[in-house]
């Protein structure tokens, strides 16, 4: 499989050009906006090391304090920006909207017009969030879609599907995996994976 | 009409589940974007809405990171910021620069 390709949609090896195009593009888009002082590489750096620095174990923290602290639950659900900001996570321009799951209700998190995602939270989107297929898919047949990441729902389950914007990010806060009530805060942080703060894994499967 | 990011509802076969870590130059753009929103020169929705309005023929042939950068590039010579003459001839530059040394990132 090609490695720059990832959507539904791979570009044929034949396309080499346009790959090797872009990069060029993209560098000299770089150089001249530095070069104009528009932005700087110093600027170009931190944002760099920013996004390396974003990971799951930042929704983590979150999820593991929610299972942990019942006030922070509910402030967490009540207000989801303010609750996040206790742990330094700052998302200064879009709405942060913290999803419960209970034994009745499981969410997932789509963008189905592109790839808004939690990235302070959960890091980069990863590679099948972007493409066409699970945008498509999962918001007429989430039930399919979770079956094809090995995440079977019983048939009661109600599934919640959340479309994301530019301005309204969405956090799945799993079921705390039952067992788990005298485990401390980071071995609970450990429990808790990307996936199932996307909404396509259980907390449950991770014990 | 649809327009080729508007995939919502139809179906576009198996999920692949692969993981796949960023190029270099892949979290490049992703930063200059980060840059270039944080400064309010172009906001998230100016860019989704470039990037809808490239027609099937660019959304569906370019790569995420591309259909960025075809974007910043669009938004840099509508807001007058950059000429495409000056584009264009430092991708020249590049090119040759390239060729000479191996090596696209050097200043």
């Amino acid at each position: 499989m090609d490695s720059v390709g990832h959507d539904h949609n791979h570009p044929r090896q034949s396309d080499d050009k346009i790959r090797f195009y872009y990069q060029i593009l993209g560098q000299a888009l770089k150089e001249l906006l530095i070069e104009k002082r528009i932005i700087s590489a110093s600027e170009i750096q931190l944002a760099m090391e920013k996004r390396e620095a974003a990971t799951p174990a930042n929704g983590a923290k979150v999820v593991a304090r929610a299972w942990l602290d019942p006030k922070y639950r509910k402030r967490l659900f009540t207000d989801a920006n303010l609750a996040v900001a206790e742990f330094g996570l700052e998302l200064p321009t879009t709405r942060l909207v913290a999803l419960e799951n209970t034994p009745k209700i499981h969410n997932v998190v789509v963008c189905t017009l592109c790839s808004c995602y939690p990235r302070d939270l959960l890091g980069l989107p990863p590679a099948w969030y972007k493409n066409k297929a699970y945008r498509s898919r999962v918001v007429h047949e989430p039930r399919e879609v979770l079956k094809e990441f090995g995440t079977l729902l019983p048939d009661d389950l109600e599934i919640r599907v959340h479309d994301s914007t530019a301005d309204l990010r969405y956090l799945v806060v799993p079921m705390q995996p039952s067992g788990t009530d005298d485990l401390g805060e980071e071995v609970l942080r450990s429990l808790v994976t990307r996936d199932m703060m996307i909404g396509v894994a259980l907390a449950d499967r991770a014990g | 009409m649809r327009g080729p990011h508007d995939v919502g509802g139809l179906d576009f076969g198996p999920i692949d589940p692969e993981e796949y870590s960023l190029t270099f130059w892949e979290l490049q753009i992703d930063a200059i974007r980060a840059v270039i929103g944080s400064k309010g020169i172009v906001s998230t929705h100016e860019n989704r809405r470039t990037i809808e309005q490239f027609g099937h023929e660019i959304y569906d042939t370019l790569t995420y990171y591309e259909r960025w950068t075809a974007a910043l590039q669009r938004q840099m010579v509508d807001k007058g910021i950059l000429t495409q003459d000056e584009i264009d001839k430092k991708v020249v530059q590049l090119r040759t620069r390239f060729h000479e040394t191996g090596d696209l990132e050097s200043f």
